[in-house]
């Protein structure tokens, strides 16, 4: 069994006064799929600044691919790293094939090589008949996409994903992630952030929720929700409404937001006295998400 | 740090990506030094019918091939760069592959380089074809021009480097560019300023270029040719290790 592929111990990165990552302690093993799951601001881009070398630790220890985080370091380390960013970040003037071919080239990929890999990328990307055509032509999802073929151009041993599918139309969206599980299912390494809690639920083989810089969760999706929220959740809209006194007591936890009541219902809770507290309410009762889970953890109020 | 051979690939990513626009960058590279030549040779000419012991489009000429290498690198490497660093995420792209920020800050400030000797071998060429170059000496000024690419190269990538808005870089010509263009001596000889300014000079990138060309253009080498190239390569490694380090510090945080 090789070393983890990321061992961060007591991690901390610090802006001045501001603390973007507070002594943080997490692996990413080899072959799972890790999601660093958080509001905005919670550190979760720090962290993958840190594990793609751009961004310095200011306190513990990272190891990343078996190789102590360091600028000597840094060549090797990003060599094996597949690196998909928030922004886009594609050379708009190149031609999809180029921005492959001219990506490659850094990696010192022979030219041979780069023009075989980049067909073969371009085909499981779906964009091969966009092959000479240039970056402004290109939808959101297409350059998206053109990006994860840039990042997997070096054959790399773990993918880094920060965002994969912000801004993508739903459709869009799970063609991404569809492409990400059949990395995952070749055995890929990845450690990916998103805001989108059914991304993680979708893609992770387990999660980190992250808030003001500190783990303060982790697990399989399954789990956490079971651990955190249970396995269902009953939405009551009473908009301006008191809470009605036969939902103060039961088989639940119940949490009150604006104008929505949420009752985190326990495994026990059986249907009928809980049918007979929301008579006449306007309510939605559905299985328990991630997204409980992360509100439950992280509360309800803005983050911004 | 130090930029490995990798550079030459982000140069070649530059030159890739400039293809496009490789016609209309020709026609502009014409177009700048032919309005220079015409309208002050011909207009100034009319009254200065001498300068230096030389006819003044001929003493102008050298000035004209230094400023078309300076203006080149120095787009190149503010508005350019900063394109590339702010807006596209090229920097960004790149630093996720086993390029290190001196690999990239190299590779531009070569682009540039290169850029600028393509000018300054058009103004040149320009220039010899209007009977202005006297000496065999100045097929040198190419190889010159290239280390005034690099130089003023370096100095663009401190000032993006350092900038936080369009806006910023018409400080650096306002304030840096152009007294460097009037100080310097490519419209008249700078040792007819007075001390003071002529002292001011000295400390002028552009001043040390435009002496060599006048010497290679002319067929004077001197010993002072000889200081203002050291001149320049010492300034130009200087540039080159602030420029590195302050984009590392913006990029690398």
């Amino acid at each position: 069994m090789a070393e983890a592929a990321v061992v961060a111990a007591n991690l901390s990165k610090r802006f001045g006064a501001r603390v973007a990552v507070d002594d943080i302690s997490f692996r990413v093993e080899r072959g799972e799929c890790l999601a660093l799951l958080g509001p905005n601001g919670a550190g979760k881009t720090t962290i993958i600044k840190m594990v793609t070398c751009v961004a310095r630790p200011t306190a513990g220890s990272l190891t990343v691919l078996g190789h102590p985080m360091s600028q000597a370091n840094h060549t090797t380390i990003k060599a094996r790293l597949g690196i998909v960013q928030q922004e886009e970040s594609l050379d708009p003037d190149l031609s999809v094939e180029k921005n492959l071919t001219i990506y490659a080239s850094y990696f010192a990929i022979p030219r041979r090589d780069a023009e075989r890999r980049s067909a073969e990328l371009m085909e499981f990307v779906e964009l091969s008949e966009q092959r000479r055509a240039r970056i402004h032509t290109l939808s959101g999802g297409m350059k998206r996409r053109l990006m994860l073929a840039r990042a997997l151009i070096n054959e790399p041993e773990m993918l880094v994903l920060d965002e994969p599918t912000t801004g993508l139309d739903p459709q869009v969206r799970r063609l991404v992630w569809e492409r990400i599980r059949s990395l995952k299912r070749q055995g890929l390494t990845i450690l990916l952030t998103t805001h989108y809690m059914e991304e993680a639920a979708q893609l992770s083989d387990r999660v980190i929720v992250i808030d003001r810089g500190r783990i303060i969760a982790e697990g399989d999706p399954a789990t956490l929700i079971q651990k955190h929220v249970g396995a269902e959740v009953v939405e009551v809209r009473l908009d301006e409404a008191e809470m009605p006194v036969s939902l103060t007591s039961g088989a639940w936890r119940s949490e009150r937001v604006g104008d929505v009541l949420y009752l985190y219902l326990m495994a026990q809770t059986s249907d009928t006295p809980l049918l007979a507290a929301l008579r006449g309410l306007d309510f939605t009762r559905r299985r328990a998400t991630l997204e409980d889970v992360f509100l439950t953890l992280t509360g309800h109020g803005l983050r911004e | 740090m130090l930029p490995t051979l990798r550079a030459f690939r982000v140069w070649r990513r530059d030159l890739e990506s400039w293809k496009r626009f490789a016609l209309s960058f020709v026609v502009a590279m014409i177009g700048e030094p032919v309005f220079y030549l015409v309208t002050l040779g011909y207009g100034l000419g009319r009254f200065v019918t001498e300068m230096n012991g030389q006819p003044y489009m001929a003493f102008l000429a050298p000035g004209v091939i230094a400023t078309a290498a300076v203006n080149t690198a120095t787009f190149e490497t503010t508005f350019g760069a900063y394109a590339r660093m702010k807006e596209q995420h090229t920097y960004a792209a790149i630093l996720a592959t086993p390029c290190s920020v001196a690999d990239v800050v190299a590779g531009d400030i070569l682009w540039a380089a290169t850029k600028s000797t393509l000018a300054a071998c058009f103004v040149l060429i320009l220039s010899a074809l209007l009977g202005l170059i006297t000496s065999p000496l100045a097929l040198a000024i190419p190889l010159v021009a290239a280390l005034v690419g690099l130089m003023f190269g370096a100095l663009g990538m401190i000032a993006t480097s350092r900038a936080w808005s369009w806006d910023f870089f018409s400080y650096y010509f306002t304030f840096f560019l152009t007294p460097m263009l009037l100080f310097s001596g490519v419209f008249f000889p700078a040792d007819s300023l007075p001390p003071w300014a002529q002292t001011f000079a000295w400390f002028l990138p552009l001043s040390h270029a435009v002496a060599v060309f006048r010497a290679l253009a002319a067929g004077h080498v001197t010993m002072a040719t000889v200081a203002d190239l050291g001149w320049m390569a010492a300034v130009t490694s200087l540039a080159f290790l602030v420029a590195e380090r302050l984009v590392r510090r913006r990029l690398v945080v």
